[in-house]
């Protein structure tokens, strides 16, 4: 019986479109590099990109962080009460917002905000020849386009997981302390005690790798935007599909690694 | 039908004489878009100061043709020269010097939205490192007056109306002192006064600054009004080349039929 072709091309090909796209990301990284080494960082623009990526996600960010803690704290108290646990809710909700949900849910909504954006801005600017018109004029779109919203996401970046963990943090003080009538000495005592400066670390790095993807793939999906504004709204979907889905699968891989690093539990 | 009448006043300047070196040079440029043979053996000189005209039905690669020699799009085959410099052969960084000497007028203008009509001027001066702010200052209201816009400046390219945007465009192209401009469809959307506004300043540009010009279009009253020659690309091949005298006592029944707009189809 002959072997259905089917099986091996499919397959084979969508092997082939994704190690493509590996080649493209890497060549966007190496022009990156090249720009970056170039000196030229264009400050103005820079500060730019931190304003609309920075000071424009807070909401969201605070938003997300909050009510994270909130809710979590919230579940967490109601099961270790029936264990007797329930001084370690400030620990425990602290060690996950700081390791896990501040960066992680921090790296969704700048996913969802930002690189939506950021493909939107690029690619509209591709199709309506935008991008040419820099290229004509001797300006990589790279070093004009690229350069600044990445120097900008890693700026901003750390500091919205520290405000996403904060106001997490924050919030489930309150749930404990004004909920239910838990001292707030306890609460802040077990949370001090339990959490430390590697707990912040991995956050902040996290925080630091899940910008460079966003702003690698959504400026990518920009980069390669055609046809029309159909082209656009289908690159913007997939800048913020991938973006997501790359950062929850490398967030598995990071936290191994950073656990393996700043060992958990330790202090 | 009527014939197309060229227009008596102004008359493009003369071009320059035979022994003018090439400025820009095709040699045999073959494109291909996946299964369509967009460019099939492309011969063409262009001299010093002299300005060609393009025409030919609507997806023969005209605009293609003028965006290898900005080098845009590299050919699958043949050579590309602009000021004795091989193009096709340069990398995208190191096409800078070229694209200082040729700038381009896209057929939507391709302004940046996000900046007003004299930032969108001032651009390419920016970028090539003139920091003086009154020298920039001078040679915008330059530009701006050569197309008479400079009571516009302040303005976002999605206040100004389409011949407006052209205009904007020229501006932005003539400011850096360029050898060459390349003009896709500069007509194109434009009512009568508005068209005859862009040849108007197309001429100027030729007159005042011996620019070297290439003009796609679909105007015939444009190309004999601003033409010392013209090239009809016809199934990827040029089918004509010759003056605009020429071009119009042609005995080619497919010249004589795009001149005249006469197609084929009867109702």
């Amino acid at each position: 019986m002959d072997f259905p072709s089917g099986l091996l091309t499919v397959p084979g090909r969508t092997f082939l479109h994704f190690l493509a796209y590996l080649g493209q990301l890497t060549a966007l990284m190496q022009e990156l590099l090249i720009a970056f080494r170039s000196g030229v960082w264009r400050l103005k623009l820079v500060a730019q990109q931190i304003v609309a990526i920075g000071y424009g996600s807070q909401a969201v960010v605070i938003v997300t962080g909050a009510f994270t803690g909130a809710v979590f704290t919230f579940q967490s108290y109601a099961k270790f009460k029936d264990f007797g646990f329930e001084t370690t809710v400030g620990a425990v909700v602290s060690v996950a917002l700081c390791r896990e949900l501040g960066p992680v849910l921090a790296g969704l909504m700048v996913a969802g905000r930002v690189g939506a954006a950021m493909a939107a801005d690029i690619g509209t600017m591709k199709v309506t020849e935008q991008v040419d018109a820099l290229r004509v004029m001797g300006v990589h779109p790279v070093d004009y386009l690229v350069l600044p919203r990445f120097l900008a996401m890693m700026i901003s970046m750390p500091f919205l997981v520290a405000e996403s963990i904060s106001f997490g943090l924050f919030a489930s003080y309150l749930v404990t302390s004004f909920g239910y009538d838990m001292p707030s000495t306890w609460y802040l005592n077990h949370m001090l005690e339990h959490t430390n400066m590697e707990d912040l670390s991995i956050g902040m790095i996290k925080g630091f790798v899940f910008g460079m993807l966003i702003t690698l793939i959504s400026c990518h999906q920009g980069l390669a935007a055609e046809n029309g504004a159909v082209g656009v709204g289908a690159g913007t979907t997939r800048a913020v599909v991938i973006s997501s889905l790359v950062m929850l699968i490398v967030n598995f891989f990071l936290s191994l690694l950073l656990n393996y690093i700043f060992p958990i539990g330790t202090v | 039908m009527a014939e197309p009448t060229p227009s008596t006043t102004p008359t493009p300047p003369a071009a320059n004489d035979g022994s003018a070196p090439a400025f820009i040079e095709l040699k045999g440029v073959y494109k291909r878009f996946g299964k369509q043979e967009v460019l099939r053996g492309i011969n063409l000189t262009l001299k010093h100061g002299e300005t060609l005209c393009i025409i030919g039905p609507s997806g023969e690669g005209k605009t293609v043709m003028m965006k290898h020699i900005i080098g845009l799009i590299k050919p699958d085959k043949g050579e590309i020269f602009v000021d004795g410099v091989h193009v096709n052969r340069l990398k995208e960084r190191e096409m800078a010097p070229i694209r200082k000497k040729v700038s381009m007028l896209f057929q939507g203008a391709a302004l940046f939205d996000n900046l007003t009509v004299e930032q969108n001027v001032a651009f390419p001066l920016l970028e090539h490192g003139v920091r003086d702010r009154k020298e920039i200052d001078r040679r915008v209201r330059e530009a701006l007056q050569a197309v008479d816009l400079d009571e516009h400046r302040t303005k976002f390219p999605t206040a100004l109306s389409g011949g407006m945007r052209k205009r904007t465009g020229i501006a932005r192209a003539i400011i850096d002192h360029s050898e060459c401009i390349l003009y896709d469809e500069p007509n194109s959307g434009l009512d009568p006064i508005g068209s005859d506004i862009i040849d108007q300043m197309i001429l100027r540009m030729q007159r005042r600054f011996s620019i070297t010009s290439i003009i796609v279009t679909h105007d015939m009253r444009s190309v004999f009004k601003i033409s010392n020659r013209v090239a009809m690309l016809y199934r990827g091949e040029i089918r004509f080349l010759g003056t605009p005298d020429e071009l119009k006592t042609s005995d080619d029944k497919i010249v004589q039929d795009f001149i005249n707009g006469r197609s084929d189809i009867t109702c």
